[in-house]
């Protein structure tokens, strides 16, 4: 990845944020999340990932089952920054007339599988992975979890099963943001040391910032990780990544900013003032 | 009568459409020998059922056509919201087989009893359910489910065929015998009991009609809604949970189409059944042939109008009643 390269994840994911914080009002969306993934989702799409608006039902494509469903505006945001629709849609959101809600699903070009349900998307993930290596081929399926989402058993399942089927054609990719909806991780379910659990469950692990498209190339250029092992890369990330005045709190999780609030946040996304926020701080969903 | 196994069938059926996968969750009873003839498209993710179910849909996705082979119970219960979310929402071809369900789980306990199955998978929207009444039944009608496009769920049931079998068409009940005096609907292996019950019957004057609702959804409505027309009394013999099932899908039927009967639900009535050997079990719970018919002997007795139809002479009149 050289300098402009750079340069242009930067400017993508910067518009992708802009993108998350208008879907934050009239109706809300899951902000801090949305935030915490947007520059791996961004880097995935556009460095990693084999696929392209024009070949979404390709057999030969990567897919990426995005299993934490409610940071569906990281992706959304993305799609329409790289054209897998048109940026307008997103204007959509919460109405009936299409299907732009707090959860992905597949009326929507790009979107592999609906999620919403914590804990699913692994063992879908393992299905499409077993059916590529039935078939001999060489597409990957790109998983990314959130961090509370490892509260789920299921994931512990699929993670013993991915493991003992050797499927190392799966990337599983950790939103390790140290939140769940309500509080930190480790005040609720402590979860470190994660590398550890997942290397005693037969993954090659690493574990990168989640914020440095430098630290990902050097982990994503080269999968798998080990050769007939799944790959587990946590990425640490913070809450609200983008916006001081949201960053890594508890409170805010789910928002629904006034149309005033989300300008005061577009600007502060780009460095000018502080956004004051007046409206409330946790809506429980 | 079938000469083939369910085993053979899934290896024929794998070998002939490259589609279709087996999927079990360590339930290798009936599966045992698949694996040297279908190699590693029989996938076992050990005893994981929502990873199991979850996995079905990412294959299904990729155009396969999973038969996922497990116990009935922990199937539908432990995966259920996996089989709703993953499998239903998109309305993949995944075709759930539940092993041991209803009494056929006999000395397991209540943790082993798949008596709600009905009920949840025909409360997921695109779901087919099946409950083949014995093994050349499930037989002849495997084929026709897996090239369904739809999401299925079928009580497995490998016993002995007690009768030759109408060609299975999905939608379609099949009537075994004839007669307006009572009908009774069943499912699965209690066909067996009901044919039992019938020829008891039979001997007391009393024509029944027997139909096996070997496809319980999509329903065969017009063969129930004449049989309700048709007959003095109707009968649901199921085992399953009185709630949910096959006389829930009687009084839905009945309140869509207007129609009124005297019914008499065989049932689990909001309670477990008593843990023992197969045929223990039936005696204990009043679901043999002639416990059957001695249940729907006093129903008619207790119906006025239709006392002068009973013999009180007959030795299972006065045996029973």
């Amino acid at each position: 990845m050289n300098a402009s390269e750079k340069q242009e994840l930067l400017q993508t994911a910067m518009r992708v944020r802009e993108h998350i914080i208008r879907l934050a009002t009239d109706g809300g969306c899951f902000i801090g999340a949305s935030l915490s993934c947007a520059d791996l989702i961004v880097y995935l799409y556009r460095r990693i990932l084999n696929i392209a608006p024009d070949r979404v039902d390709d057999p030969d494509r990567d897919y990426f089952l995005l299993s934490k469903g409610h940071d569906v505006p990281a992706v959304y945001g993305t799609f329409a920054e790289l054209g897998y629709i048109d940026g307008a849609r997103l204007g959509n959101h919460l109405r009936t007339n299409d299907s732009i809600y707090w959860h992905p699903n597949r009326n929507i070009p790009g979107v592999e599988f609906h999620s919403g349900s914590l804990g699913h998307l692994l063992s879908v993930g393992i299905g499409v992975a077993l059916d590529i290596k039935l078939r001999k081929a060489a597409n990957r399926v790109f998983v990314m979890l959130g961090d509370g989402e490892l509260n789920e058993g299921s994931i512990w399942e699929g993670c013993l099963v991915a493991g003992a089927h050797k499927l190392d054609n799966l990337v599983v990719v950790v939103d390790r943001n140290g939140f769940q909806a309500n509080m930190r991780t480790e005040e609720l379910i402590p979860l470190e040391p994660l590398e550890e659990k997942f290397a005693s469950f037969g993954w090659a692990v690493r574990r990168i910032d989640g914020h440095s498209f430098d630290a990902m190339d050097e982990v994503f250029s080269d999968l798998p990780l080990e050769k007939r092992r799944p790959s587990m890369i946590i990425a640490d990330t913070v809450r609200g990544k983008g916006l001081p005045s949201i960053e890594a709190r508890a409170d805010r999780w789910f928002v629904n900013f006034t149309a005033e609030e989300v300008d005061m946040l577009l600007d502060e996304l780009h460095g000018i003032g502080n956004a004051a926020l007046t409206s409330d701080t946790l809506h429980v969903r | 009568m079938h000469t083939m196994t369910y085993e053979e069938l899934l290896r024929e059926m794998t070998t002939e459409n490259e589609r279709v996968v087996i999927m079990t969750a360590e339930n290798r009873a009936a599966i045992r020998n698949l694996p040297p003839h279908v190699g590693d498209r029989l996938i076992d993710v050990g005893i994981s059922e929502m990873t199991m179910v979850g996995a079905s849909a990412g294959l299904a996705l990729r155009g396969r056509i999973p038969i996922v082979h497990a116990l009935a119970t922990f199937l539908t219960l432990r995966a259920f919201e996996f089989i709703r979310t993953d499998v239903g929402i998109p309305g993949l071809p995944v075709k759930l087989i539940g092993a041991v369900p209803g009494f056929l789980s006999d000395g397991n306990g209540p943790t082993h009893q798949a008596v709600e199955d009905i009920a949840l998978m025909r409360g997921i929207p695109p779901m087919q359910v099946f409950a083949p009444a014995d093994n050349d039944d499930m037989l002849e009608a495997l084929p026709r489910i897996v090239a369904s496009p739809f999401p299925a769920y079928v009580r497995f049931n490998a016993l002995p065929a007690v009768t030759a079998h109408a060609p299975f068409a999905i939608g379609k009940a099949e009537t075994l015998t004839d007669g307006n005096d009572v009908a009774i609907l069943t499912y699965g292996f209690l066909l067996r009991e009901a044919l039992a019950a019938e020829t008891l019957l039979n001997a007391e004057g009393l024509a029944c009609r027997v139909i096996n609702l070997r496809s319980l959804k999509p329903i065969d409505e017009e063969t129930i809604a004449a049989a309700v027309r048709d007959c003095s009394l109707v009968v649901t013999l199921e085992d399953h949970f009185l709630t949910g099932g096959l006389t829930t899908i009687l009084a839905e039927l009945m309140m869509q189409q207007q129609l009124t009967a005297d019914v008499l639900p065989i049932a689990l009535k909001h309670r477990w059944f008593t843990p023992a050997t197969l045929d223990r079990v039936l005696e204990h719970e009043g679901f043999t042939g002639s416990a059957i018919a001695v249940r729907i002997l006093r129903a008619l007795e207790g119906d006025r109008d239709k006392k002068p139809m009973l013999n009180h002479t007959s030795s299972l009149f006065k045996t029973y009643l």
